[in-house]
C-alpha cells in the first residue's frame, strides 16, 4: 500500500530527507486472474481502477508491453471538453468531464487538470451555423457552451489574428468553460498508482503475442512473461485494436492511422486558454511548462510506424501561423507521432464480442484522451456486469450491422 | 533532378518522413505528397448486393484487414497522371515494396 500524498507527508518527507516509495510497484504476472486488461494506457489503466473501485474486482492485471505512460497517452494533444453534437457522444464525454472534475482528489495524484476553456473557431457561415446548432444541443444537454463572435475572441485572446483580410477569417467560436488540459502522462501515472494501491497488477514490458479460445470463451493470454489465464479480457489497445482482435480470430471496422503532433520550445505564458479550428485543422495550447502544444490531422493511409508526412506538419504550421502569426519565429522542439484506430463514424466501440468474456474498447480514432476517466468507467462496469453500461450501450460494435451509426464525424464539424 | 534536391529527397526518405512512390503509369519515382492513399485493395463490389446478410454487407462497407505489416493498398497520382494502381506498401516501415496496375496484380495473385 502506497503512502497517500498530502501537505502532511510532503512537509514530513522533506523534514526527514526521507525516500519516496515507487508510485507503481513493479509486478510480475500471476498464474490467474479474474480479469485481464489489455494495454496499459490512460483507458486500460482507468478501467482497472474502476473495476477495483466500483465493481470489487481487485484481481486484475494490466499487461502492457512497453511502459505507462509510453503509449498514445503521453503522445497526445492533452485537450479536455464535452461539446459534442450527438446525444450519445455527449452523454459519453460528459460523463468523463465529470469524472475530470473530481479526478485529482480521487485518485490523490494530481492531474494538472485545468479547465481554461475551449474556443472552437468558426471561419464561414456555414461553420458559424453548426457551431450554433451544435451549441444549442449541448445546452439541452446539460453540456455548458456559448458562442462567441470575432470581436469577444479578440478580446479574450489578443494575440489572435481576426482581420478579415486572411484566407479563412475568423467568425465566430463555441466556448467551452469547462474545457481545458491535464498533465497526460500522469493521467496514466495517477490511474496505474490508484488502481494498485486497490490490488491491481501493474505488469509493464509484458507484449500479448495471442488470446487462447476455447469453444467460444477467452481462457487467457500468451505473453512475453509468460501464459496468464482469466475469464474475462478486456482490450483496450487503441492503434493496435486490430492486431489484437486477429489473435482471437476476430474483425474490427477500425484502421489505424498516425496522428501527429509538435510541440516548441518553452516561451513565456502567452495563450491561456485551448484554440482549435477544424477548417484550417489545427489546435494549439501552452502547456504549464510553457511550450506550445500543436495538433495535425492524420495521414490517410495506414500505418503502424508511429510517424507520420511532412506535410501534415506543414499545413498545420501554416493554418497555426495564420491564426496567430505572432508565433512565425517560434522555434519547434519536438514532433511525432502516434497511432490511432478509426472507426467509420468516428465514435468509439464499446463493446462485447462473439467470444464470451472478450470485450474491446477501440476506436476512439484522434479524441479518446479527453475520455479516459469515462471509458474506463463504463468500460468497467460492462466487463464487471457482462452487460453494456447504459452509457455504452450505442457503441455497440453490431452499430456496423444494424447502420445506427454515431454520425458524430460529418456532423459535429469539431476536430477530435 | 538536382543533386542537392536528390539528397535531400533521399535524407527524407531515409529519415522515414516522406516516402517516394513509382507510379506504375508515369514510369516515375515521385515525392509521396503527389499521390493520394485509396484504401485497401482487393475488396471487391459483391455481385449480388440484394443477396447479402447484413453481417456481409457490414464486412463489405465497413470492416477491413488493417494489417501490420505488408498491406496491398489503392493510391491514386492526383498531382500526377490521376490514375488509380496498387501499391504493396508495409505500414511498419512506410517501405513501398512493390507498384503495379490493377490488371496485373489481383487478390488471386498478389503475395
Amino acid at each position: 500500500m502506497q503512502k497517500k500524498y498530502s501537505w502532511y507527508s510532503l512537509l514530513k518527507a522533506g523534514l526527514s530527507n526521507q525516500e519516496w516509495d515507487k508510485a507503481i510497484p513493479l509486478s510480475k504476472p500471476k498464474p490467474k486472474y479474474d480479469v485481464i486488461i489489455i494495454g496499459g494506457g490512460g483507458h486500460g489503466l482507468a478501467t482497472a481502477y474502476y473495476l477495483a473501485k466500483e465493481c470489487g474486482i481487485t484481481n486484475v492485471a494490466v499487461v502492457e508491453k512497453g511502459y505507462i505512460g509510453g503509449g498514445n497517452t503521453g503522445r497526445n494533444t492533452t485537450i479536455i471538453r464535452s461539446n459534442y453534437l450527438r446525444d450519445e457522444a455527449s452523454s459519453l464525454y460528459e460523463h468523463s468531464m465529470r469524472l475530470w472534475e473530481g479526478l485529482s482528489e480521487d485518485l490523490n495524484f494530481n492531474v494538472m487538470f485545468s479547465q481554461r476553456g475551449v474556443y472552437n473557431l468558426g471561419h464561414t457561415l456555414q461553420d458559424m451555423r453548426d457551431i450554433e446548432r451544435r451549441v444549442n444541443a449541448n445546452v439541452l444537454n446539460g453540456v455548458d457552451a456559448v458562442v462567441v463572435d470575432h470581436k469577444e475572441i479578440k478580446e479574450q485572446i489578443p494575440i489572435i489574428n481576426t482581420s478579415k483580410n486572411v484566407r479563412y477569417p475568423i467568425m465566430g467560436a463555441s466556448f467551452q468553460a469547462r474545457g481545458g488540459v491535464a498533465r497526460h502522462d500522469g493521467v496514466a501515472w495517477g490511474f496505474a498508482r490508484a488502481a494498485s494501491n486497490l490490488g491491481v497488477d501493474i505488469i509493464q514490458n509484458c507484449e500479448v503475442i495471442d488470446i487462447e479460445v476455447e469453444e467460444g470463451r477467452v481462457k487467457g493470454v500468451k505473453t512475453t512473461q509468460g501464459d496468464i489465464l482469466a475469464d474475462q479480457i478486456g482490450c483496450v489497445s487503441a492503434g493496435h485494436s486490430s492486431v489484437i482482435a486477429k489473435m482471437a480470430g476476430l474483425r474490427l471496422p477500425v484502421e489505424s492511422h498516425p496522428l501527429q503532433a509538435f510541440v516548441s520550445e518553452a516561451l513565456k505564458p502567452i495563450l491561456h486558454t485551448v484554440v482549435m479550428s477544424n477548417a484550417v485543422h489545427g489546435y494549439v495550447s501552452q502547456s504549464d511548462k510553457g511550450d506550445l502544444v500543436i495538433g495535425a490531422g492524420i495521414d490517410g493511409y495506414n500505418s503502424y510506424a508511429q510517424r507520420g508526412s511532412a506535410k501534415i506538419v506543414e499545413h498545420c504550421a501554416a493554418a497555426i501561423l495564420e491564426l496567430f502569426p505572432i508565433f512565425s519565429r517560434v522555434r519547434m522542439n519536438r514532433q511525432w507521432g502516434g497511432i490511432v484506430d478509426v472507426c467509420p463514424d468516428a465514435c468509439p466501440v464499446i463493446s462485447p464480442t462473439k467470444i464470451q468474456g472478450l470485450y474491446f474498447n477501440c476506436g476512439w480514432g484522434t479524441g479518446g484522451f479527453k475520455a479516459t476517466p469515462g471509458s474506463g468507467n463504463v468500460f468497467a462496469h460492462t466487463i464487471a456486469q457482462d452487460k453494456q453500461h447504459e452509457l455504452a450501450l450505442p457503441f455497440h460494435i453490431n452499430r456496423f450491422t444494424t447502420g445506427a451509426l454515431i454520425d458524430e464525424h460529418g456532423a459535429a464539424g469539431v476536430a477530435h | 533532378m538536382s543533386m542537392a534536391l536528390q539528397a535531400w529527397l533521399t535524407s527524407l526518405v531515409k529519415g522515414n518522413i516522406m516516402f517516394l512512390i513509382d507510379c506504375p503509369y508515369c514510369k516515375e519515382s515521385r515525392d509521396q505528397n503527389e499521390f493520394s492513399p485509396a484504401g485497401e485493395a482487393f475488396i471487391a463490389r459483391p455481385q449480388n448486393p440484394e443477396a447479402l446478410s447484413d453481417e456481409e454487407w457490414a464486412d463489405y462497407v465497413f470492416y477491413r484487414t488493417n494489417h501490420k505489416g505488408d498491406h496491398w493498398e489503392q493510391w491514386v497520382h492526383t498531382a500526377g497522371c490521376r490514375k488509380y494502381f496498387l501499391v504493396k506498401r508495409s505500414t511498419i516501415s512506410h517501405e513501398v515494396i512493390q507498384v503495379s496496375t490493377f490488371g496485373e496484380i489481383n487478390s488471386e495473385n498478389a503475395s
